[in-house]
């Protein structure tokens, strides 16, 4: 047997899924390629990223919180997207791609709902049947959420086992797609899952970072000297890293979720706490104990809150080329209203993880520097969680 | 990969089939979750399989994230998980239990990776005499299964409907002991009928080894297993049994004796 480095990151990533997906992700892998190599396959996802995801995004100054961190802070803006997130960049381009394959039920996981609303969204544009699984204590946690998905037509299924949350939603789409597999697409959200999985939803999410080098050189004539994103199983992070790799200049740091504190035991802060270990499909940093058993993760913010994490991240830390660091639930809150205060811009709790720490490691960077923060998703879906919390001020 | 080398654990596999196709019988393969509804029935579970006429005994690793497992396993995983089952105590269990008849491990590749490199020859020491693993499909990861290839252990490899036959031949050719197909597209549980292609699934991958093959998923009750049993070299049942166990005993013991003399008859 040959060793397998086409589904790697160095060692992570691979397919450990049952036998009975085998031949559907070799399909996706060679369909995946082949649509990519099509200009009419390429063209259409730009048109529709354009007119209907109202790409490219902006590049914001932030001129009163550069003043804050004291440098200069870019913001590119995915919260501005249709659905308020960059999920819709990789939904749209998997809907796409579904379609191409003519598979006409579409499966989804979602955390925060951020994803599955996208993909209620693409799949009511191009009239493909929906199925999203959400955690019950996530379907409490992002009411609103759940909402719009089934104002779109889709089908939410709360899932009640294990921890009720991303981690068992995500088994519950696995199991779906494995009895379903000949007539249905699943739509991952985030760069994790079976090979071609995170490189596919890598390269879709990667419009983040193409359009931010081009924006950055344009207003700032410079490129960043950090690159900072939220990590969760790290789509948004992946997505605005991939273009800026090769620039060994530019600083990528990743921020994972500290929970209540990493010595808490109650974290979602996979590659800093975690072990390699294979769960949902690919090998990657794991929050579990000796045994082996995958550790619930706890963060304030659904979007994060995922004991795993994409095996690209992982392969980038190992290598060196990010960094991975962590805030804390309070941190991060503090991180929603600064930006919010500051810049009229309030961003969703996964986001503002990467403005927390931006704002408490303000130390690191020089007058002349230039930070880049990925605003993956806006904040109007937290307004009754935070409230809720007794978090908002007087 | 090398075949496994010639010890007697992996063999008890082979020795069990070899006698029932002298006999023209059909094996009876039963999955139960270790540590499942609590470890001392467990241990009585074992022993009611063994009586009841079981051929091979299927002892679940419990994982928190069982993927390809239905409602029934699923719980039975969270609960023996509860019960602080680990992958140390599952071979203790195998160890006390003292079965005259082969016990394959059945696992997701997590725990066992957490167990560290002597994994497999402990299991093999307490008496095991295969493994299972339902998330490493072939090639997925060359150096792990040539790991679990070159084990003490017989490595059983699972077929899908959905597999090729070409891919098949190569899943039979890196898997020893017996092949396990799943009879349908889906995760472990019961259901009403069997899948209509089973036979021509199962002629195609008779075509590609002389692995005894052993059919699971969905078979639960007595006329299943017959009828399953008249195409394959044996049946798997898990979650029927698995429901019986929280039954009791006796309940294990009146499903899998109904089992074997069905596939007997």
């Amino acid at each position: 047997m040959q060793a397998d480095t086409v589904h790697r990151f160095g060692a992570f990533g691979g397919r450990y899924v049952p036998e009975t997906l085998i031949p559907a992700l070799e399909e996706l892998d060679a369909a995946f390629d082949e649509a990519m190599r099509d200009s009419k396959f390429t063209g259409e996802l730009d048109r529709l990223l354009k007119e209907y995801v109202g790409r490219p995004s902006p590049l914001s100054t932030a001129p009163r919180f550069s003043e804050e961190v004291g440098c200069a802070v870019y913001l590119k803006r995915e919260d501005l997207n249709h659905t308020g997130a960059h999920k819709i960049n990789n939904a749209l381009g998997q809907a796409l791609l579904a379609r191409r394959m003519g598979k006409r039920r579409i499966i989804a996981e979602t955390g925060a709902g951020q994803h599955g609303v996208a993909v209620a969204t693409v799949c009511a544009r191009f009239g493909l049947e929906c199925t999203v699984y959400m955690g019950e204590e996530d379907m409490r946690r992002q009411e609103l959420n759940v909402f719009r998905m089934r104002l779109m037509g889709a089908t939410v299924v709360p899932v009640r086992s294990g921890t009720r949350t991303l981690k068992d939603a995500t088994s519950e789409a696995i199991r779906d797609w494995v009895t379903n597999v000949t007539d249905s697409y699943y739509i991952i959200g985030s760069v994790v899952g079976p090979a071609p999985y995170p490189r596919m939803v890598r390269d879709f999410q990667s419009v983040i970072g193409l359009e931010a080098k081009a924006q950055m050189l344009e207003t700032a004539g410079r490129l960043p000297t950090s690159i900072v994103a939220c990590v969760g199983g790290g789509s948004n992070a992946m997505g605005i890293f991939h273009p800026f790799i090769p620039d060994s200049s530019v600083e990528l740091v990743g921020v994972e979720a500290a929970g209540r504190g990493l010595d808490s035991g109650e974290h979602s802060a996979s590659l800093e706490r975690g072990v390699p270990g294979v769960l949902h499909g690919s090998l990657s940093y794991l929050l579990q104990d000796e045994s082996g058993q995958v550790h619930p993760a706890h963060s304030i913010s659904a979007g994060l809150d995922y004991p795993g994490v994409g095996p690209e991240h992982s392969y980038l830390k190992d290598t060196g080329r990010a960094l991975y660091v962590s805030v804390t639930d309070d941190e991060a809150v503090e991180g929603l209203g600064i930006l919010s205060r500051l810049e009229g811009i309030i961003p969703a709790l996964e986001t503002s993880h990467a403005v927390a720490w931006v704002v408490k490691d303000k130390g690191r960077w020089k007058e002349n520097d230039a930070v880049l923060i990925c605003i993956s998703g806006r904040g109007d879906k937290e307004l009754a969680q935070i409230t809720e919390m007794g978090l908002l001020p007087e | 990969m090398a075949s496994p080398p010639a010890t007697t654990s992996s063999n008890a596999i082979a020795r069990r089939f070899d006698a029932l196709h002298r006999e023209s019988r059909r094996g009876l393969v039963c999955y139960v979750t270790a540590g499942h509804p609590d470890v001392s029935r467990s241990l009585e579970t074992l022993h009611a399989l063994q009586e009841g006429g079981a051929d091979i005994v299927e002892l679940g690793v419990p994982f928190s994230d069982p993927i390809a497992d239905g409602p029934i396993i699923q719980a039975s995983s969270q609960r023996a998980l509860e019960n602080g089952m680990t992958y140390d105590r599952v071979l203790d269990l195998v160890e006390r239990a003292k079965l005259t008849i082969p016990v394959v491990l059945f696992s997701y590749l997590n725990p066992i990776l957490a167990a560290g490199e002597r994994a497999l020859t402990r299991a093999a020491d307490s008496g095991a005499s295969g493994i299972l693993i339902t998330d490493v499909p072939v090639g997925a990861d060359p150096k792990r299964e040539e790991w679990l290839g070159n084990s003490p252990l017989a490595f059983i490899r699972l077929v899908a409907p959905t597999t090729p036959r070409d891919r098949m031949a190569e899943i039979a050719r890196h898997g020893s002991g017996f092949v396990y197909l799943i009879s349908r597209l889906g995760v472990t549980g019961l259901q009403e009928s069997t899948a209509a292609s089973l036979p021509e699934t199962i002629s195609r991958l008779r075509s590609t080894t002389a692995l005894p093959i052993c059919v699971g998923f969905g078979i639960s009750t007595p006329a299943q297993a017959r009828k399953v049993g008249m195409l394959a070299d044996g049946v798997v049942v898990g979650s029927a049994i698995v429901r019986a166990a929280e039954e009791g005993t006796e309940a294990v013991l009146a499903l899998t004796r109904s089992l074997r003399e069905a596939l007997d008859a």
